[in-house]
Order: C-alpha cells, then structure tokens, then sequence
C-alpha cells in the first residue's frame, strides 16, 4: 500500500501555531503603514533544525536548534522599514510595526480590504515529516554511508559523515491582504573523506540537498554520494596545477553552473541593476551572447534546493527566463525592483529568515541544452582545462570580475582529457565570459549538492547547472 | 534588552532541570542581542533596521553520550520539553567517552578586571545622531564627481550580552557593544565596467568611532580603480595590506585546530615546535588587551585564556586545543580558539613598505579563491595596484595569486608596523617575495 502524503498545515492552523488572528495581522500591518508607508508585510517563521554528526565510525554527536518570530516590513517607494521580534505577542509586534514604520516620514496610509486567507500556492509533496522521525530511524542511514565510503578504497583514513534536516513553518499576510501558510522540509547529507597515500594526505568533500522529508534517505542515495566523494579524493593525489594564464575553459554538465551563478546570476539580479550598480544595467533587451543560448532562474523544479513553493513576499515560485536566444529578457526582481521597473516581480524576494528583508536572489540557475555533443566540445580544444568540481565562487557587481575556485579537472592536450589538475582559481570578466560561450552542450545536468549563496549578508540555498560548454577564453591560475 | 540576571536566573534554572531529568553534566549558554541598522543612498535613507534577540544554548553529557541544542523560545514550560528531548535524543547517540566538561583548575574563576568591551552609553546615544552619520558619511561622496553612479553608506551598531554556566562551578558573563560606520562608492568606468569601492571604520565606543572622511575615502578608494587591468604575468613581489593579511593568514590558523589536526585535515600535523614560516613572523595570542576587538578572560567551554606564543621568530609553538580533542588526541590541552592575534611589528609604514617596492603588487582586495587544507596549495583572485619604483601606476584586476601558503610565509620579505585594530587578528601589511601572479 502506497504511503499517502504528508499534508502541509493551511493558513487558519498556523494562525493558531503562532497564537495570532486575522485581527492582529490588521493591526500589526495597520501600525507598520501608520507613517505613511505604501506597502507592509508580516512574515512569520517557526524553524526546527536537527544535525546528526559522524566522526570516527560512530554517531556520536547530535545538536538542534528551534528559532522562532516575525518581521516586520514598511515599504516606501524603494525604501525599506525593518525590524523583527522572537515573540508573537501582539504588543511586541505593534512595537516592532512601529518601528518599521519609520521609514516613511509623511501621511499616513490606511490599510485597504480584507485579509484573504483562500490562497494556495503548490506546496512541496513529502511522505514522511522529519520531525515525526525518530533520531533512532535516521542514525543507520549515516553509519552506513560512513561504511559505505570505506569500503571503496583502502587508502581512506577519515570519514565524517553529517546529516542535517531543517522544518520550517511561514504564515505571510501583507497589505493587500495576501494571506498564505507554506511548509518547507530541507534536507542536506554531507560527507567528507580522508585519504593518504605515500605520505600525501587528501580530502574531499561531496554532499546532496532536497527538499525533502524523510524519504530523502535511501540506499541509492547513499551509495551515489559514497562513489562521488571517494571519486573526488581519490582524483587528487595524481593532480597537478596546470600553467597559469589565458586559456580556454570547458565547463562540465552539474555544478559548473556555477559559472553562470557568478557571472551573470548575481548581476540579474535586479536591486543592482535599479540602483544602477551591475555592470548589466544597461543590457536589459540587449544581445548579450550567442542566440543558441537560453538561461533561466526556475523556481518550480520539484524537491530542488534552491525551488520555492512561494518566494519571501507572496509570489508564486515561477521560472524566469534571463537571457531567452541571447537577449537579456529579464532581471531578478523583488517586489520594490519590479515596480520600479514597472514589470510583475518573479518570484525571486527571498530572506535568509524573519530577521532579515527580503531581496532579489536567484533559485535554480541553469543553462539550456545546446546541441553539441560534450566529446565534440572537449575536441574542439588543443590546449585548455576541463573543470567538474568546485568549491566556491564570487563576484564584483560592478567591475563584473568574477572567480569560482576549482578543486579538480583535467588538462585538455589536442582535443583530449590528460591529466588531473586542482586547487586553482579560475577568474573572467561576465559579459565577456557570456559573450565567449562558443559550444553548448546537449546534457544540461542541475547539480544536487548543497550551494548556498551568500549576500548582503544573507544566506539563502539556491540550485545550479549547466550543460558541458566551451568558454574560449578565462584565466586560470597556476604556478609557472 | 533583557537583564542580566534573568539571564543567569533562567541558565541556571535550565542546567538544574537537565541535571535532574537524565543529564550528568551539562553547560548552559544565554546570549542576548540588540541592535539597530541605517543604510543611506543616495541622499536618500533606503533602509532602517532595529531587532533584539535571544537564544539559549545547552550542552549535555548523558551517559557518556554528548549532544548540543539552543532555542530562542524561552517559555518555561517549552524550554522543559526541549531540554527532555535533547536529553532522549543525546541518549540514542553513541558513546563518546572523550566528552567531558573541562577540569575546573582550568576554568575561569572571575577576578579579571574589565576589559573595557562595553560602552555604558549605548542606550543613550539617539537614533537621530547615528542617521546623521551615515547621511554625513553619504554626502561626503556623492557630488564628488560626475561619474558616480551610487553612493551608500551605513550606521549600525549592537549590544550583546553572553552568560555561560557549567555543572562543574564555572560561571562567567561577558558585555560588549560596537559601532560600524561604512561607504560604498560605484563610480562609471570607460566601457560597461562600475568599479565600486568601500571603507569602513568600526569601534566598540561611541567616542572611537571615526565620523567623517569615511565616505570620502570610499569615493577615493573607487577613484583609484578606474581603468583595471590585467598586468603581465608572472612573479612579484606582492605587498598585501594591513586590511587584508587575515585572508592569507585564514588557513594556517584554522591548520591549527584541534578537530583539523583530529581528522588529518591540516598541514600543520605533526609540525609542533618546528620552524614552518619565515622567522620574520611571530605571532602572540594575547587575550587579555583592554578595549581589544576579540579580548576575553575565557574561552567557548569556559577555560581560562592566557597569552599564548603561537609562532615564535617561524616556529609553530602552539596548537588550538579544547578539551575534547585533548582527550581524544591524547595530548594536553590548550585553549578552543585564539583571541587577540598581535604580530611583532617590522620598522616600516606601510608607506614605506610600498615606497621601497621597485616593482611589485599591492593588493587591495580578493576576489574569490580557496586552499587545500592538507597541502597548503592555495589560488586566490587579487585586485590591487601595480607598484613600479615605489609609485602607483596602474590599478589590476582579474588575476590570480597561485603557490603554496607555507612557501608564502617563508617568502616574507618585510612585515609591517601598522597592526589593523579594528578585528581580533591585529594584522600588520606583510611584503612577500616571488609570488606568482596570472
């Protein structure tokens, strides 16, 4: 018999999880509008994190934490009013609303109809909540990939394994009298791998992320995760640093799309472009690159860690296209880019938790498929690098100067694959980078593993992927 | 913000209860927070921001099994099921018999003296005088030149209180505040490019707190970067700023700790009172530095802090370790993390340093990049400026530094006497020789 799916709580239950009524959301947005504000929101949040920790062969170690409140929004024109309290008391949230009202100076903005709450956005599916499983029924999922990972190569002399599952509960209202509830399961399994082998030590890392409940954990899951992380230590002992300097860069499907995250992700995104800081904002309907490419910020990719049922402000998870056949055919907009820009917003106002306010961050960022074959792009090159794992990236908005750090490839020699390199930076210029794609791949791939994306210093899970491309020219570092 | 002693009276409250419902040991934690932000743009105040917060942390050892939970629900009758069920989940673990509270002997026992962390002002100072600031910092910049696009600057500040308590008698409490003052400035470049620029400064007393000149240097700052470029590639002797030393220095520190060392996960293993670096590098751990960024009288378990010879003339002289890793590596321990780094100075300004470079870089800036915590191989993105006969002659971007972190520090050519005050590793500029750069 099939399990029937775990049902996500509506609007009216959790206005009784965090003890408020429609009343209270009223008067809480009315005080945050009392100075005249245009806009106001309330979000709240109720998050159970659990962590599970394998050091040395045993399980021994565990840690929660439970964070609870709401924050407060006033909007004025592109002006934001913010403050957050731990408690869901009405005088605390009348306290913090009128604080946030603050940013408007004048008039006095009186809050328009009624509050619905008969809004549903599709909510993630899950079987089996974490919080109704037992840390005993999760413990055996983590010892056995520890033993998994040992038993694939005898020079592994460490493994951590660390499970991490994280519920939170959201009730939005806003001033337009936008009421919904949304239920987010996330779950990360990470391991890490010690090997040594003639006196060389090596580690690698590998992980995966959904959003989940528990049925995240299955054999599969385990045994792909063993093969990768020992694949990519394993890789490294017969690495090397490739000469540095200009050179061309085949990116491989999965994780490079990193690539288009740094180069041009961060640089859609819209409050840079409307502040006029992004070294796109004067690109919107423009030829950007080449017509075979199309890039989109999907937020709709079931169980992705970067997907969002609803963003941070009421709008519906979407998928957005940024560059549609080489035009740049849409920023990243939150509620105050788009009505500067006098466009819908597209899902993207995300916010690290209650403590913080919303802003234009990107989902699942990926290119789709070209209709070159990945031999063919790798044949294509006489001397360059091939890159497939990384560990971290950046950028400048403005100078557009970007990096993504590479912790194995391989050398391309005649249009071949040769031997493994690590441990180097690879640095380009966005719309250089963007205009340099010469070959896309048939076999986009959206890497699984847990990318978080760091910014105004907010933290927010986001997804990535790439078919295998060509960029003629990036600069790599190394050591002669 | 919330009293000190509610604060100790509810800690406690929680540490008898885990000791009475299954626990044999256990710490309590209770951090308290309040703070408060202003952002202008523009001429224009874009963003404010006030919040205070709370959370309660509690470690426990329940038959020789260890687990650690924190909540910001302090609801009694909440924190009583939370604490049950830390307590059930901890017991399902395995058993770690390394866990343990540290020995007493080695706990702070008070008596310290004030370090000075704390400005009795903080409540007073008016919301209008910070908005003045960043509004100042603002107007400093923004009709300097034609080519700015955007300037933002930015006021905030913070109070927070930390209480700490463990079954075995230790008890310590600690107060700090801080302010921040800071400007960005986005300037036009000929083609697409926008170079942005910042400065900050930051003080943990109203009075230290530098108010102007922040937005005029961030404006100046950006100024410098019009026109970046790549530069030939190569090696060079590299000049890293006062501001900017901790990113390379990152990585040999956290080569230090324990739990890297434990898992074979630093470069530093087995490398105790050997020469590692340049003997032009010593580097002291001295926590007790009043009005310090970072100055404590004990550590994250409570352990009394001490000054602490961490590299000595290029020697490794210490390792970072708390009492778990001790037990479980066998070895003595040390102290969780270091607190106040302080380097022993060169004779030279950083001014000097860069007027004696006949050709070399100065980075301003990493834009990306990471090490190999085993090896020591390391790759970062720089910007900067081309130094040629002790002249500025050409600001870069878009290169990379790529070698190896120990063969770096053993490359020093000079260190400098500018320590940077305003974070816990007081870094001086360092001037390394043969760096590659591509």
């Amino acid at each position: 018999m099939q399990q029937p799916p775990f049902l996500p709580p509506q609007p009216s239950a959790m206005l009784r999880h965090f003890g408020v009524t429609l009343d209270d959301l009223k008067k809480a947005l009315a005080a945050a509008l009392e100075k005249g504000a245009d806009y106001a929101d309330l979000f709240f949040e109720h998050s159970f994190e659990n962590y599970l920790s394998l050091r040395d062969g045993t399980v021994n170690r565990a840690s929660a934490d439970v964070d609870y409140g709401v924050g407060v929004r006033a909007v004025k024109g592109d002006q934001t009013g913010y403050a957050y309290v731990e408690s869901t008391n009405l005088d605390d949230m009348l306290n913090a609303a009128r604080t946030a009202s603050c940013i408007a100076r004048s008039g006095q903005t009186r809050l328009g109809g009624e509050i619905k709450t008969d809004v549903r956005f599709p909510q993630t599916r899950i079987l089996t909540s974490w919080e109704d499983v037992a840390v005993k029924s999760k413990i055996p999922y983590v010892q056995t990939l520890n033993d998994r990972i040992f038993a694939l190569d005898r020079r592994i002399s460490k493994v951590s394994v660390s499970l991490n599952d994280t519920t939170t509960y959201v009730l939005f209202c806003n001033s337009e009298g936008l009421c919904y509830a949304d239920y987010r399961p996330m779950a990360i399994l990470t391991a890490v791998c010690v090997m040594e082998q003639n006196g060389q030590i090596e580690n690698g890392q590998a992980s995966v992320s959904q959003q989940k409940g528990f049925e995240f954990l299955t054999d599969d899951l385990l045994a792909d995760l063993a093969q990768n992380v020992v694949r990519k230590t394993a890789v490294l002992f017969d690495a090397v640093k490739p000469r540095g300097g200009e050179m061309p860069v085949v990116m491989a499907a999965g994780s490079s799309g990193i690539l288009l995250h740094e180069a041009i992700g961060h640089a859609f995104e819209a409050d840079f472009n409307r502040k006029n800081e992004s070294i796109f904002s004067d690109k919107l309907g423009k030829q950007v690159c080449d017509a075979r490419i199309t890039v989109v910020d999907d937020g709709t990719l079931p169980y992705s860690r970067g997907a969002v049922n609803v963003d941070d402000e009421g709008v519906a998870g979407q998928k957005t296209c940024i560059v549609t056949h080489g035009v740049l055919t849409s920023y990243l907009h939150d509620r105050i880019s788009a009505r500067y820009y006098g466009v819908a917003p597209t899902g993207n106002g995300r916010r690290q938790s209650f403590r913080h306010a919303p802003l234009p961050r990107m989902r699942v960022t990926y290119m789709e498929n070209g209709d070159a074959d990945e031999q063919d792009i790798i044949a294509a090159v006489k001397n360059g690098v091939y890159v497939d794992n990384f560990t971290n990236g950046q950028v400048q908005i403005g100078a557009g100067d970007f990096t993504f750090f590479v912790k194995s490839g391989y050398l391309i020699e005649n249009g071949k694959l040769t031997q493994p390199i690590k441990d180097i930076n690879i640095i380009g210029n966005g719309p250089q980078a963007l205009a340099d794609i010469t070959m896309v791949g048939n076999n986009c791939r959206i890497d699984a593993g847990a990318w978080t994306c760091g910014k105004n210093g907010q933290s927010m899970p986001v997804s990535q992927g790439l078919p295998s491309v060509l960029v003629k020219k990036l600069t790599v570092g190394g050591e002669s | 913000m919330i009293e000190k002693q509610y604060m100790k009276d509810l800690a406690k409250w929680v540490m008898q209860y885990a000791l009475e419902h299954g626990a044999q040991a256990c710490r309590v934690s209770f951090d308290a927070g309040s703070g408060s932000e202003f952002e202008y743009r523009n001429k224009q105040l874009d963003k404010l921001q006030q919040a205070a917060e709370n959370k309660l942390g509690v470690a426990l050892f329940v038959r020789n099994r260890y687990g650690n939970y924190s909540t910001n629900r302090m609801d009694k009758d909440e924190l009583k099921q939370f604490i049950k069920k830390g307590i059930e989940t901890t017991g399902c673990l395995a058993e770690d018999p390394f866990r343990r509270l540290p020995d007493p002997s080695r706990c702070y026992k008070g008596g310290g003296g004030d370090l000075l962390l704390a400005d009795a002002r903080f409540d007073d100072i008016k919301a209008d005088d910070k908005l003045a600031l960043a509004k100042a910092a603002v107007e400093e910049a923004c009709d300097a030149d034609a080519r700015i696009i955007s300037v933002t600057a930015g006021f905030c500040d913070g109070e927070s209180r930390h209480f700490m308590a463990d079954s075995n008698g230790f008890e310590g409490a600690i107060q700090t505040t801080f302010y921040n003052l800071s400007a960005s400035v986005s300037l036009k470049d000929n083609g697409d490019a926008r170079p942005e620029a910042y400065w900050y400064d930051a003080a943990l007393q109203w009075n230290e707190l530098q108010k102007t000149g922040v937005g005029k240097k961030a404006f100046e700052r950006a100024l410098q970067k019009l026109g970046q470029r790549k530069v030939k590639p190569g090696k060079y002797a590299v000049l890293v700023d006062n501001m900017n030393v901790g990113r390379l220095l990152s990585p040999l520190m956290s080569a230090m700790y324990g739990n890297n060392l434990q898992q074979k996960n630093s470069f530093l293993l087995n490398k105790l009172n050997e020469k590692i670096v340049s003997e032009k590098l010593t580097l002291t751990d001295e926590p007790h530095i009043p009005h310090a960024f970072g100055a404590r009288w004990f550590d994250h378990e409570g352990v009394a802090t001490a000054k602490r010879a961490v590299i000595e003339k290029g020697i490794l002289k210490t390792f970072f370790i708390d009492t778990y890793i001790a037990e479980k590596m066998r070895i003595e321990p040390t102290v969780g993390s270091p607190s106040v780094l302080t380097f022993d100075g060169g004779t030279k300004n950083f001014d000097q340093l860069a007027a004696s470079l006949k050709r070399g870089i100065w980075i301003t800036g990493f834009n990306g990049g990471n090490s190999n915590s085993t090896t020591a191989d390391f790759s970062f993105g720089i910007e900067g400026f081309l130094i040629e006969n002790g002249e500025i002659t050409t600001p870069v971007s878009e290169m990379n530094i790529t070698g190896n972190l120990l063969t770096l520090w053993n490359n020093i050519a000079e260190v400098g006497n500018d320590p940077y005050l305003k974070s816990p590793w007081r870094t001086p500029a360092v001037l390394f020789d043969d760096v590659m750069m591509s």
